[in-house]
């Protein structure tokens, strides 16, 4: 009954584009960055920072990487475990190069390498779509995958050849290596997902975010009407690299702390990553966040009802719950093949009509 | 004083000048000329050597039967076809061969014989789209959406407003264009092609699958268009009724040729034409 456009007038253009229309919208959204940043740190602690929270920020900008390449611009890619990996790999260097530099700006830095190995995987873009370009990205996840296995430079010649971490702190407290808390892993996190969204966000609703879904939808047209195919596909590889090769960094840094490329970053990295932005919702930002939030929250769910609750053998529930999930996947894109995106859209439609039923 | 359809001689200029239609419009110097155009796919001959000009102001129709070329034409002028001989003078210029959003960005916007509006976006996005060649601001400030952007945005936002209010579609403003009849799709998609303040508007079938009513609309909006904005119209019609009222001067193509080329009187009483639309009888 409150939840309605009526009474809330927009007088510019401005305001008319802002990204909650409605009143209770926009509350609900600043209460729940209160409790993100003022609540939930607080409350935080070691199994909810690694199982859940953790992997649910950094999932969920690398969907919304991803979402921007596949959701907003049309073009598929298999290759987010690759350039997760790109990132990852770029962090470890400039760290253990530049050990007196800010940590965070190693990571933006590692975003900004991770865009430009994108772009280089984008240009067979111009010429190929559709599966043929999800081949031509699986070649680059493969490809990035074997490259920091065999050359040792990479991993700084280390005996076991994966990766780890040195201890850096930001403003005095440790934000990686073995000794940092949850809430620290946790804000790292939550900040760069709220700026990153934010960025997303504008980026889709102007000129650009237009330019990638005009060649989504119908790229003939859109170069007709004086869009740059060259230039939208290629921003676009770019900025959804830059996400990814973020969450790749925070992945590895702040997340696993020592990491073997094959494994933390292989294919089925990139399938995981490809799911989220499906089952969340393609060319939507909410949905990206949603989509990691449903397979990151499902499986600890499922596992904490299966052992926790019902008392199954571990291994039992482990091969049960990898059966539900895919289940409830395929469950899920039959009902609503839109996403959670959609029903959350369907459900607000309904929302703003309540009590009538149209 | 000018007589009606005679050249008005501009006494500077030679032959160039153009004249003053029955309804009072002028009809300006040569803006779009096309010489001795041929396109080929492999070995057959789509348009063969074809030559006519589009003159600043007009609404220029290309008539034919159906395979005579006339999409190819549109194609070949909007950049998403090369010819492999012939030139086409832009402005008295030569244009050199140029991909089909450099030739948006001269000023050249079209719309598109089956629909290809972006279905995943609503009306007023797709409008917005038009107006991608008119957009300067750069990434970094788009990313912030502060200042300059959303300045920008606003502004276009505003003149896209003028355009939905012309075309009439306020109330489909924020709808998917996916969810929309066909009769308003081709509304919005001659609103993303006007989004883009064309020199030259080129229309493939504008009223192809329409009723009555809605052809009469469209065809209010076309001359609303020209005789507003200033804005010189090329199109493709099947409808005799439309192009014969519409037009200034019409094409006729047949097989890839040219038959015929004048006023809509002239091209009605043109033998060629005639044979071409109702058969030749053969002994």
């Amino acid at each position: 009954m409150f939840y309605r456009e009526a009474g809330d007038f927009k007088t510019s253009y401005v305001e008319d584009g802002q990204t909650f229309p409605i009143k209770l919208d926009r509350y609900a959204y600043y209460v729940a960055l209160a409790v993100a940043f003022g609540v939930i740190p607080f409350l935080i602690d070691d199994y909810y920072a690694n199982a859940v929270l953790v992997p649910f920020l950094i999932y969920a900008i690398a969907a919304l990487g991803l979402n921007i390449l596949t959701g907003y611009c049309g073009q598929v890619s298999l290759g987010t475990g690759g350039f997760m990996a790109v990132g990852a790999y770029s962090v470890f260097k400039l760290m253990t190069a530049f050990p007196d530099v800010n940590i965070l700006v190693h990571v933006v830095l590692a975003g900004i390498i991770t865009a430009v190995v994108g772009v280089l995987f984008g240009l067979p873009s111009l010429r190929i779509k559709g599966f043929y370009l999800a081949v031509a990205t699986l070649a680059a996840q493969f490809f990035l995958v074997w490259l920091f296995n065999r050359v040792p430079w990479f991993y700084n010649y280390s005996a076991s050849g994966q990766i780890s971490v040195p201890e850096r702190s930001v403003a005095g407290i440790i934000v990686t290596g073995p000794e940092t808390t949850a809430w620290a892993k946790y804000l790292v996190c939550l900040v760069f997902l709220v700026v990153l969204a934010w960025l997303a966000r504008n980026l889709t609703r102007g000129t650009i975010g237009r330019s990638w879904m005009a060649i989504r939808d119908m790229d003939i047209a859109a170069e007709i009407i004086g869009v740059n195919p060259l230039k939208a596909k290629l921003t676009a590889f770019a900025v959804s690299s830059f996400f990814i090769g973020i969450a790749g960094a925070l992945f590895f840094a702040v997340y696993l702390g020592a990491a073997e490329v094959g494994e933390a970053f292989g294919i089925s990295k990139s399938f995981l990553i490809l799911f989220m932005v499906i089952i969340g919702g393609l060319g939507s930002i909410f949905g990206s966040m949603a989509g990691a939030a449903f397979l990151v929250l499902l499986p600890v769910m499922l596992k904490n009802v299966l052992v926790g609750s019902l008392g199954w053998a571990t291994d039992l529930a482990a091969h049960l719950e990898l059966m539900i999930v895919g289940g409830l996947i395929i469950v899920f894109l039959i009902a609503e093949p839109h996403g959670i995106a959609q029903l959350w859209r369907l459900a607000k439609e309904k929302l703003r009509l309540w009590p009538f039923p149209y | 004083m000018t007589t009606i359809g005679a050249p008005v001689s501009t006494g500077t200029e030679k032959a160039a000048g153009g004249w003053i239609t029955a309804d009072g419009r002028t009809i300006g110097e040569i803006m779009m000329e096309m010489r001795n155009i041929t396109l080929r796919f492999g070995g057959v001959t789509a348009i063969e050597d074809i030559s006519f000009d589009i003159r600043k102001g007009e609404i220029r129709a290309i008539i034919g039967p159906n395979g005579a070329g006339k999409s190819s034409m549109l194609n070949v002028i909007s950049g998403f076809y090369v010819p492999q001989e012939g030139e086409i003078l832009f402005h008295g210029a030569q244009r050199p061969p140029m991909r089909p959003y450099e030739v948006a960005r001269q000023g050249i916007a079209r719309t598109f014989q089956n629909i290809a509006l972006f279905k995943g976006m609503s009306t007023l996005d797709n409008i917005m789209t038009g107006r991608m060649t008119l957009m300067r601001t750069g990434m970094a400030s788009q990313a912030l959406w502060w200042g300059k952007a959303q300045a920008e945005e606003s502004a276009h936002r505003e003149a896209v407003e003028k355009i939905i209010d012309f075309l009439e579609i306020q109330t489909i403003r924020k709808t998917p264009v996916g969810r929309l009849p066909y009769g308003l799709q081709k509304r919005v998609e001659l609103g993303r092609a006007l989004a883009a303040e064309p020199k030259l508007l080129l229309l493939d079938e504008p009223m192809a699958g329409m009723n009555v009513e809605e052809k009469e609309d469209m065809s209010r909006f076309i001359l609303d268009v020209n005789d507003e904005f200033g804005t010189t119209i090329a199109l493709i019609e099947h409808d005799m009724g439309v192009v014969m009222d519409l037009s200034d001067r019409v094409v006729v193509m047949d097989y890839g040729k040219k038959i015929g080329d004048g006023t809509p009187d002239e091209v009605r009483n043109n033998k060629e034409v005639i044979d071409a639309y109702l058969g030749v009888a053969h002994d």
